[in-house]
């Protein structure tokens, strides 16, 4: 829990349009193929097809958040900020989950 | 690493009005991503709660099947995947715009810069319009369920399903108004890297709002 | 602000912040300390009516069969007295002293932004009215404060009164979200220099935790409330059973909140005697890591126990084990609390003011209140106990032997920093003794009649059923804490006029509040001080006190230079314009903001009377008044 006056420069360590187009472009694509993915029905059908959607999903997610939001870059404290309450609430959704299910 | 702080707390107390903070960092962005953290819950429940009641409605229509109701009317699987496809993808879209804008007004005034990348408020009124667009996706798919027969009424799938979208829209909403302002403000007097901030709490804003539309689109959509 | 015609003030003048007052200026406001005095009156107002509101649950309840109330009108008590001492009485308490404290003990002049903390005040004061006048209309909420759906919804609970408590806990949620960032912002980022995370004040770091609390639980309620409120405004099936809905849903959504919440309400009175026992003992707090780590563990374990509210449901074996365990688990942080305490006094050498009374009265009835608590951690007794007096008896020892206990403490320990003046002694040990037979008078025997079977929420009771000596114990309780309250009542507002003059510190308390004149000037600090210890101010008085604690400066440990420690007295007396400090401007729109809110949340109301064209105009102008505000808000500089 060390929260000090280092790395408060963010300005200067922003990623660069290149890697801005990059993410762009990758995010595209995931979501190409998980729209492609939907249109398989033996790839529905097959127990792959939740975790591999969730994954797709999950990459999507930490690219946004750590190149657009520069969560890879910024202070240690917003990814302590953002990565705490985001762990409560998968937790809690996987227990909702479990409850609900019988 | 002691010039780039120094050099960073000096621009900081310049725009401060010289008050101190403990972290070198800008109340507002610490502030922000507190939201965001509690806005995790928020969304946490609502798609806790559509999932939970996934596959629990006593009537139709549902999202991936066709049902037939008892006076034997048939309704076709009512989600609609390419038209969402399309709007997920605008909204993916306006976050490389919103980062732009961002990058633009941290580099307004170097050499070279605008003119390499494109000016803040093309890319602000860019990812406003980008937003529009989704929301205009969005009411075009609301009514055309109406029409098939699916309202906040009708079943559980409805009232979690137009909830759940409804919180994510009005989100959006709050964004491109949000997105507007600064466009006005910048047009007005312009926004330079002293104004980074305000746009940056923005567009940590904007991208949350866009990587919760990721999750949805996967969970809500996608996954059958 | 800060105009320059203000005279110095007297450290025992009890004038909050120089030139300030009359009603527009309490209105405009942005000053922390001056928010967290409103917080503070607020909430002993409805301290009282909540009170009062017990007091007549209790005549009802005297004897078997009686009807001094309606059937219908005791649900709206019980309902209102729950929703009124958790949202207007408990957590607006602590938020008077996070305002008030949370600046000055790590070395602020203000929070990270006063016009927030404004609108967090404004929307709780309107909020709270909004919930509370409908009881005088009989149209107060009935559904219990934890308003179970399907209950609460439109198929059974049809009135308007659930109305008022639906929106009513949004409104307050509002409030507490708003101030929760801005203290999070504020400790994270406007400590003093030197003020590192491990020297902040307890109370602080209890109050940083809670914070998280509040901004991870409250967003949860407040999904639960919107479903609710699509369900009774706009015909949604969220709870409704017929439909396929699960009334689970609300239970688990509920107490996903609740459970937290039961900690957002404790922990701010775990902090304020964390200060008030080392201060009286002369000793450093007993393990202050172990404090802040425990802290932080009830709050993270907080998250994992929700459902031991609702072992009766039938969740099954492996649900419940879990929670079972999970709420087993969460009794060792809090333990290790009271160890620390009861280690803290340990040898020290010990005064007993009221504040201490109260905070070791904490101590001891909270111990009885968690024991209870463990034993329906365990679902099988948990089944005997759900729904019965025994569970009332558990959350009054915690809330009231509790939390209440340590807000007492609290108020008695840092009333002469806030007004100059000493609260009576003799008065506040009346009151203390009267608050401490009084409670366990009214709440040990609802052991033994919860034990006997005897649920809660009934309305009257036949004889024969061996509950009624116990029923009459905890009526005639009722009354003398009542009478206890009254008594703080006067003796706060004698004090306030006529107390012993109190010095800047007070007590000889150790840390860094108590360095500056009481009450404070508006800008706190006149030089920000820079921290080298956790008790600054024994550095300065009490050096052999502060052995074993780490200090940042070789030499500071015994000598703490002039500008470690500002012991400005005379400079502090001086106004912020004279000391040439910026200071925030009064403003009146935060507090039309929050009258936006109100309107554009009453236009549901008007929209279940059925005038809906009304309906739409009450929303959409509350709307666009709050958005207009909002945005006059927004661009007018902060000062």
């Amino acid at each position: 829990m060390s929260i000090d006056r280092a790395h408060a420069d963010h300005a200067h360590e922003h990623p660069t349009w290149k890697q801005y187009k990059w993410v762009a472009l990758w995010l595209f694509l995931i979501t190409v193929v998980e729209v492609w993915a939907y249109y398989i029905p033996a790839f529905v059908a097959s127990k792959a097809f939740v975790p591999v959607l969730l994954l797709m999903s999950a990459v999507k997610f930490t690219m946004v958040v750590m190149f657009y939001m520069h969560l890879k870059y910024d202070h240690q404290l917003f990814r302590k900020l953002f990565v705490g309450p985001l762990i409560i609430a998968g937790a809690t959704l996987v227990a909702f989950l479990f409850l609900f299910k019988g | 690493m002691t010039t780039a702080t120094t050099a960073t707390a000096g621009a900081h107390e310049a725009h401060e009005h010289t008050h101190y903070t403990t972290t070198g960092l800008d109340n507002k962005k610490i502030a922000i991503w507190a939201f965001i953290g509690s806005e995790c819950m928020l969304f946490g429940s609502l798609i806790s709660t559509y999932l939970v009641y996934k596959g629990r409605s006593v009537v139709g229509p549902f999202p991936h099947e066709a049902w037939t109701s008892p006076t034997g009317q048939v309704f076709k699987p009512i989600l609609d995947i390419p038209v969402t496809s399309a709007s997920t993808f605008v909204l993916l879209m306006s976050s490389l715009f919103m980062v732009l804008a961002l990058a633009a007004v941290e580099n307004k005034g170097k050499p070279g810069y605008e003119g390499r990348l494109g000016s803040s408020k093309f890319w602000l009124l860019a990812t406003a319009l980008a937003g529009a667009t989704f929301l205009g996706f969005q009411a075009y798919e609301f009514t055309s369920f109406v029409h098939e027969g699916l309202t906040i009424k009708t079943n559980l799938f409805g009232s979690s399903f137009f909830t759940l979208t409804g919180f994510h829209g009005t989100h959006v909403a709050v964004g491109v108004l949000w997105l507007m302002t600064l466009l006005f403000i910048d047009m007005k007097r312009g926004l330079g890297p002293t104004d980074a901030i305000i746009v940056d709490i923005c567009a940590l804003y904007w991208h949350f709002v866009d990587v919760v539309w990721i999750v949805i689109f996967t969970l809500v959509y996608l996954i059958q | 602000m800060a105009s320059s015609a203000a005279t110095p003030t007297h450290a025992h003048a009890a004038s909050y912040s120089s030139e300030q007052s009359g009603l527009w200026s309490w209105l405009t406001t942005v000053d922390h300390k001056r928010i967290g005095i409103l917080y503070l009156y607020t909430a002993l107002f409805y301290l009282l009516v909540g009170g009062l509101e017990a007091t007549l649950i209790r005549t009802q309840l005297a004897k078997p069969n009686l009807s001094i109330v309606s059937a219908d009108f005791y649900n709206q008590l019980f309902t209102m007295h729950g929703t009124t001492m958790v949202f207007l009485v408990v957590m607006p308490l602590s938020a008077a002293f996070f305002n008030y404290l949370i600046p000055l003990q790590i070395g602020a002049r203000d929070v990270a932004f006063p016009r927030l903390n404004a609108f967090s005040y404004w929307v709780y004061a309107l909020g709270g009215l909004f919930i509370t006048l409908p009881i005088f209309w009989g149209l107060a909420p009935d559904g219990g404060w934890f308003g179970y759906a399907p209950l609460s919804g439109p198929t059974y609970g049809g009135g308007y009164n659930m109305d008022f408590w639906v929106i009513g806990l949004q409104i307050l949620g509002i409030s507490s979200l708003a101030a929760a960032f801005n203290f999070i912002t504020t400790i994270i980022n406007m400590r003093a220099p030197g003020m590192t995370l491990m020297r902040m004040p307890m109370f602080t770091w209890m109050s940083f935790v809670v914070q998280f609390l509040v901004i991870l639980a409250f967003p949860v309620i407040t999904a639960a409330l919107f479903f609710l409120q699509f369900d009774r405004f706009f015909g949604t099936q969220f709870y409704e059973v017929a439909a396929g809905g699960d009334p689970l849903l609300w239970q688990h959504l509920f107490w996903v909140f609740g459970h937290p919440e039961v900690y957002i309400l404790i922990l701010p009175a775990f902090g304020l005697v964390s200060e008030v026992l080392p201060t009286h003992s002369r000793k450093p707090l007993f393990g202050y890591n172990v404090m802040v780590y425990s802290g932080i563990m009830i709050g993270f374990l907080g998250f994992g126990v929700w459902a031991h509210h609702m072992f009766a449901v039938g969740m099954g074996p492996v649900a419940d084990s879990m929670f079972s365990v999970a709420t087993m688990l969460i009794g060792l942080p809090t333990g290790v609390k009271i160890f620390n305490w009861i280690a803290t006094m340990y040898g020290g050498s010990l005064r007993f003011p009221t504040s201490m009374k109260f905070a070791i009265g904490l101590i001891a009835m909270f111990t009885i209140g968690g024991i209870s608590g463990v034993m329906h951690s365990s679902p099988p007794s948990a089944l005997q106990q759900t729904d019965t007096y025994f569970i009332v008896a558990h959350f009054h020892y915690v809330l009231y032997g509790g939390a209440m206990m340590g807000i007492f403490a609290g108020i008695y320990h840092y009333f002469p920093k806030m007004t100059g003046r000493f609260m009576s002694e003799r008065l506040g040990s009346w009151q203390f003794w009267l608050n401490f037979v009084g409670l366990n008078l009214t709440f040990f025997p609802m052991h033994f009649s919860g034990m006997l079977g005897m649920p809660r929420r009934i309305y009257t009771y036949d004889a024969g059923q061996g509950w009624d000596l116990f029923n009459m114990m905890s009526t005639v309780g009722t009354y003398m804490l009542l009478v206890a309250g009254l008594i703080f009542a006067y003796n706060f507002f004698s004090s306030k006029k006529n107390g012993a003059p109190a010095g800047s510190d007070s007590w000889g308390a150790p840390t860094l509040e108590w360095s500056i004149p009481s009450p404070p000037p508006e800008y706190n600090f006149a030089q920000i001080p820079e921290v080298t210890s956790r008790y600054p101010m024994w550095d300065l008085k009490a050096p052999d006190r502060m052995a074993g604690i780490e200090h940042s400066h070789p030499d500071a440990g015994v000598i703490a230079e002039a500008h470690a420690v500002p012991m400005h007295e005379e400079t502090e007396r001086r106004t912020a314009s004279e000391l040439g400090i910026s200071m925030p401007f009064n403003t009146i729109k935060p507090f039309l903001v929050a009258l936006g809110i109100i309107i554009m949340l009453s236009g549901l109301i008007v929209l279940h009377v059925g005038n809906f064209p009304l309906a739409m105009g009450v929303m959409l102008g509350g709307g666009a008044f709050m958005v207009g505000s909002l945005y006059a808000w927004l661009t007018s500089p902060l000062e």
